[in-house]
């Protein structure tokens, strides 16, 4: 597959359809992958990557890259053309800037699994009949590809490219996912036991803001975090709740308008797992107003942004958050 | 040298924690271990590192100043401080026992940063030798043994025992308040422990990693490199690398009115982010590519410019194996020297 898109990309610079490429570039080790731009055949050749550790969503950088002259080739797996049709649909990119080249999706590998299991000095990753042959600095180890999967891509929405202006591969099919299992656990807890998971979890940040700054549904240009004439930016927390509030807020800002990417928790550096909140939205908003999946296409208004008199009364909401 | 048999480490814990607070490296979750207070049943993790670092024990993320009480017109300010108690932390890894004499320089120099010497004078570091480093690890591009760590006690772990070592007179302090429970060993095991990780460190991908092309002497060939501009390119703005860094310093005071009175705040900055450095006038670093320069200038160049040539970074590894987008201050050096 790597060839085949260093292939195409190379094509397309070269007869001038497209200026530049955004793809991934390959790190010091097996798994470091950077999002990265390129502008030549030899720049391809030498560091264009994609493997089982391409996961990043490269949809955002292209509101930076539409916004400068000339084209962009971007090549998108499934999942990442969900958040791309969202970013369209709010006006954040320039489609006519943009030639997409859906290319297939995961599973991708996480490496902080492979650590947990106690895995360390990883020189090198080989998937052989998905079983994974790890060579460490402490000898051969093997573990089961599932057992590594990134957990963004073991709940796998769609295997559809819903944009795309050519297609490497074949096209999938919108899955049937296990993804809102976890969130129909925590609706079954007490509210003082969801109450200490969620406590328990934000407990962890760092508030580095790794979430907000890599999620395709977080273009404003000045976040109201970040703005101390907002009065509610909050670098200093003065206590731990202030943590959790920014999660809150985050989440119902992103409401409706998240396609549920998961990138927000595979960057997290203390692994909380954040796309539950927004999954927890999801499940609301299907439920509530009927099944909507945001970025399957670039036209249809979204539930909170639209009236209908079907819509349900806000004492259904209240009545749902009674015990 | 003197030994206890890691069966007996709970002991040992025990009788630590009963005079003073503990602090130790512990298993938050599989692959993740953080420093937590420690309680009796509470085991050292096995992980070669914590995720966040060491920092945190003298220089917190977010610690509260002073306080002001304004009524009518007069001001009242309220100094705050609690000297703080005596607490050992334990297992401290040889780049973040180092972490600590670059934050010295910083928070030790004139003026004193009496918060952060409040905290230095009352904290005992005993650390404890790597025998497991990573492929992410390159303290020893920084000069640093990680068969014999800096602190005011080292440990070493040869499998069976651990050995205590002391390299000041608080660490001496230390070894004499358990030494009830310590015996003398013998440390051939040790000794062969130790040649087999520095066997491996000289293996490691990053081994051969150097300095030799940084500088306080480098400003000019660096600052204006067009190797900036492809390196940032990718950078989300985000705050891990500066947060998860050993040796990252800088902070932000703010002032918050709560409504009963006025809370005067520190907490870690980022140069990362799009208001570190805002001033009246604006923000000098108006793009990423000038906030990503600046972080990876001062460890690299201004650091050691001011600091008799001692870098800003100790080589844990720590950004490499956390940042979203896997840049790091490696492949800035990389890219750097590639002339």
């Amino acid at each position: 597959m790597q060839e085949a898109m260093i292939k195409r990309a190379k094509e397309l610079l070269a007869d001038g359809s497209v200026d530049r490429v955004i793809g991934w570039k390959r790190g010091e080790f097996a798994y470091d992958i950077t999002p990265a731009v390129f502008t030549s055949a030899e720049e391809l050749e030498r560091d264009f990557v994609f493997d089982d550790f391409t996961a990043a969503n490269v949809s955002k950088y292209l509101v930076k890259e539409t916004a400068k002259e000339g084209k962009i080739l971007a090549f998108l797996k499934p999942c990442d053309t969900y958040s791309f049709n969202q970013l369209i649909k709010e006006h954040r990119i320039d489609r006519e800037k943009v030639y997409v080249v859906g290319i297939p999706g995961g599973p991708k590998l996480d490496i902080e699994k492979i650590k947990a299991k106690g895995i360390t000095g990883v020189l090198s990753v080989k998937n052989e009949d998905y079983t994974l042959k790890i060579e460490t600095l402490y000898g051969e180890e093997t573990m089961p590809f599932s057992e590594a999967v990134l957990d963004k891509c073991a709940s796998c929405k769609s295997k559809k490219h819903v944009a795309y202006d050519e297609l490497i591969g074949e096209d999938g099919d919108v899955l049937e996912s296990n993804r809102f299992d976890m969130v129909e656990k925590l609706e079954n807890m007490t509210a003082q036991e969801r109450f200490d998971f969620w406590r328990g979890q934000f407990s962890k940040c760092i508030r580095c803001n790794a979430c907000r700054n890599v999620c395709p549904a977080c273009t404003c240009e000045n976040c109201v975090f970040d703005n101390p004439k907002s009065g509610i930016d909050n670098k200093a927390a003065a206590d731990s709740f202030e943590e959790n509030m920014f999660h809150i807020i985050r989440a119902f800002h992103v409401a409706g308008r998240c396609t549920d990417c998961g990138e927000c928790s595979r960057v997290c550096p203390q692994h909380i797992p954040l796309h539950l909140l927004n999954r927890k939205f999801i499940k609301d908003i299907n439920e509530l107003y009927g099944e909507y999946q945001a970025g399957a296409d670039t036209t249809s208004r979204a539930p909170l942004t639209d009236y209908t008199k079907d819509d349900c009364e806000p004492s259904v909401v209240h009545e749902r958050g009674v015990e | 040298m003197l030994k206890i048999s890691k069966s007996r480490l709970g002991e040992l814990f025990d009788a630590v924690a009963a005079k003073q607070t503990l602090y130790i490296p512990t298993d938050r979750e599989p692959g993740a271990a953080e420093y937590k207070k420690y309680e009796s049943g509470m085991e050292l993790t096995k992980e070669l590192n914590t995720v966040r670092s060491a920092k945190d024990f003298f220089f917190p993320q977010t610690e509260n100043l002073a306080d002001f009480k304004i009524e009518g017109k007069t001001i009242e300010v309220k100094d705050i401080r609690e000297e703080c108690g005596d607490f050992v932390v334990f297992g401290v890894r040889a780049c973040d026992a180092r972490s600590f004499t670059i934050l010295d320089k910083v928070f030790l120099c004139e003026p004193v940063d009496s918060f952060y010497k409040n905290r230095r004078d009352h904290g005992t570091v005993v650390t404890m030798a790597c025998s497991r480093p990573a492929e992410t690890c390159f303290c020893q591009t920084f000069g640093i043994d990680p068969t014999s760590p800096e602190g005011d006690a080292a440990c070493f772990d040869d499998g069976e025992s651990i050995f205590f070592k002391a390299n000041t007179e608080k660490g001496q302090a230390f070894i004499d308040s358990i030494a009830s429970l310590l015996e003398e060993g013998d440390t051939a095991k040790l000794d062969e422990v130790n040649a087999k990780t520095k066997e491996i460190m000289a293996k490691l991908p990053l081994a051969k990693l150097s300095t030799g092309n940084f500088g306080g002497d480098k400003l000019n060939e660096y600052f204006n490199s067009d190797k900036w501009a492809e390196l940032s390119e990718a950078c989300l703005g985000c705050g891990t690398c500066t947060f998860v860094c050993p040796t990252c310093q800088c902070y932000d005071i703010r002032d918050f009115n709560t409504g009963h009175g006025i809370k005067r705040f520190r907490c870690w900055d980022s140069c990362m982010y799009s208001d570190f450095t805002k001033m009246a006038h604006g923000n000098p670093r108006l793009t990423q590519l000038e906030r990503f320069r600046q972080r990876f200038m001062h460890k690299l160049v201004y650091f050691p410019a001011n600091n008799n040539g001692e870098f800003g970074c100790v080589g844990c590894g720590r950004c490499l194996a956390k940042c979203p987008i896997s840049m790091n201050i490696v492949k800035v050096m990389k890219a750097l020297e590639e002339k």
